[in-house]
């Protein structure tokens, strides 16, 4: 239990002044603009979105601007900024299917139709501090392009799987998801849900998770069968219209694992799937969320459950670092009524032991 | 309007309404400043800034789930001729939004929707088109070519 205390209100203005001094650093550097923010640091932009889910990179620069660059601390004022807001309706399921491909890779297959597209990757660099960066004026080479020819389109590999009937395939189904920012998660919570907890999880927390199952807390023998990323267009369905319209693009990174399956005694021996879909270009996190969605179908697959990674409610209650840093936090707030009452049994516990510790003593 | 004529109406101006929400403010302000001076109109909705509900689907083509939410901009505006136009555009452009929705009430008068086509949402589309062109060159650049032990030798 923690008490409400008055007094205090000049110490936290003065507080929160030297706050604004430490978030602006040494005057002499100049300011960082929002604008730069947004373009330069874009994968921080991306995982602000991600977890504050909330789609929209300047508002996620600001929060960035305004937290010091605390990722957490920004997640928190988006979703805080978010609530604020009149939701207009849902969009159309987005078709990842007709992605604009910026990065497209499989480890599954080779050759296959579309190709194995790098787009802007980390991989294959060699991670040496490039000090060309820590000087400033510095523009980057004109990117080569190349005509991408007729054969552009990346069908899915997971599709690919499905037309051999090695891959179980999904429900089809326009079913009303729920949501879990309208109504409370109960258990047993159910994919679609699972799906919307894990999209917007703390991406240490997806990470640990998805490198316990990989460790052998319930090994799922993953392949990545597909990444890809790139822009998705967005269409809604406005009722004062009645036909879809398009509002823009988003960029989403989306990841399908392959996992084998043994089968099961109404189904054959076949590869499932566990599907990652994240806000941006955070390509770990969609590879994390894939692992974590195939480890939590455990129960419907008839796998035993064993590991935490398996355990639904684990999961999903452990998954939100806005949740978990209010829970821990809190912890800062005057508990001092509480601590008075332990105070008071430990001291108690102390004398009521102390006789007897006195006596053996002298014996 | 025959079914046929009716879904062709439809499917132009699904296009530039798209166009539209993509474009933006400054965008669109550049392509009319050539043009006379926009009619007066009064606004119906907004534009008011709010959020869509993104949702994708399990396995990519299973059932839906909810992904996380967007900023949306939309505008529902009257001309004097009695025209209702309306906008929605993805993120946070008050004045996109009120503009795209007074181009979409004068782009279904068919007097008007030849000027406007050519001077706005033709130039505007094929800006976009343009960047995702580009984006494409860029990404078919990074495509792997595989060598195998045959040619290497």
């Amino acid at each position: 239990m923690y008490v409400a205390v008055k007094g205090g209100e000049a110490a936290i203005a003065n507080a929160h002044s030297w706050l604004a001094e430490e978030r602006r650093g040494d005057p002499s550097v100049p300011e960082l603009s929002t604008g730069q923010i947004r373009e330069q640091m874009t994968l921080a932009v991306d995982r602000v979105m991600a977890e504050g889910s909330c789609y929209d990179p300047g508002l996620a620069a600001l929060a960035i601007k305004q937290a010091r660059g605390d990722l957490i601390e920004a997640i928190f004022l988006l979703r805080a900024y978010r609530t604020t807001l009149p939701r207009f309706g849902a969009s159309l399921p987005i078709d990842t299917g007709m992605m604009r491909v910026r990065r497209r890779v499989s480890a599954t297959y080779k050759d296959l139709p579309g190709g194995q597209i790098l787009g802007p990757t980390f991989d294959y660099t060699h991670r040496l501090l490039d000090f060309a960066l820590a000087a400033e004026g510095h523009v980057p080479l004109p990117v080569p392009e190349t005509d991408p020819g007729e054969d552009t389109a990346c069908p899915r590999v997971t599709a690919m799987l499905a037309d051999e009937g090695l891959m179980a395939p999904e429900q089809p189904s326009d079913a009303e998801p729920g949501d879990l920012t309208r109504t409370p998660l109960s258990y047993p919570a159910g994919r679609p849900l699972r799906l919307q907890n894990l999209a917007r999880a703390d991406e240490g927390f997806l990470l640990s998770m998805a490198y316990s199952t990989q460790r052998g807390y319930g090994n799922n023998h993953p392949f990545v069968g597909e990444l890809r990323q790139g822009e998705v267009t967005v269409e809604i369905l406005p009722p004062e219209l009645g036909f879809p319209i398009e509002i823009g693009d988003i960029t989403v990174t989306e990841c399908q694992m392959v996992n084998q399956f043994n089968g099961s005694r109404t189904e054959p021996p076949q590869f499932t799937r566990g599907y990652g879909l994240v806000l941006g270009r955070t390509e770990r996190r969609a590879m994390s969320m894939a692992l974590v969605d195939r480890a939590l179908r455990a129960e419907e697959l008839g796998e035993e459950i064993a590991a935490p990674a398996q355990d639904e409610e684990f999961v999903l209650s452990h998954s939100d670092n806005v949740e978990a840093t209010g829970f821990l936090e809190h912890l800062k707030l005057p508990h001092y009524v509480d601590f008075q009452s332990e105070l008071e049994v430990v001291r108690a516990m102390r004398a009521a032991a102390a006789p007897a510790a006195l006596r053996e003593a002298a014996e | 309007m025959s079914a046929a004529l009716q879904d062709a109406a439809v499917a132009e101006r699904q296009h530039w309404m798209g166009v539209l929400a993509r474009a933006g403010a400054d965008a669109i302000d550049a392509r009319l400043k050539e043009l006379p001076a926009l009619p007066p109109h009064v606004r119906l909705r907004g534009p008011e800034i709010g959020l869509t509900m993104l949702r994708g689907r399990a396995g990519g083509d299973g059932a839906p789930f909810n992904l996380g939410e967007m900023t949306v901009t939309r505008c529902a505006v009257r001309l004097e001729d009695g025209a209702v136009g309306h906008a929605y555009l993805a993120g946070r452009d008050l004045r996109g939004a009120e503009l795209a929705a007074v181009l979409d009430a004068l782009l279904q008068n068919p007097a008007r929707r030849p000027a406007l086509m050519a001077a706005v949402i033709d130039p505007l589309a094929a800006e976009q088109q343009e960047r995702k062109a580009s984006m494409a060159r860029k990404a078919a650049a990074t495509r792997v070519r595989f060598l195998t032990m045959a040619n290497m030798r």
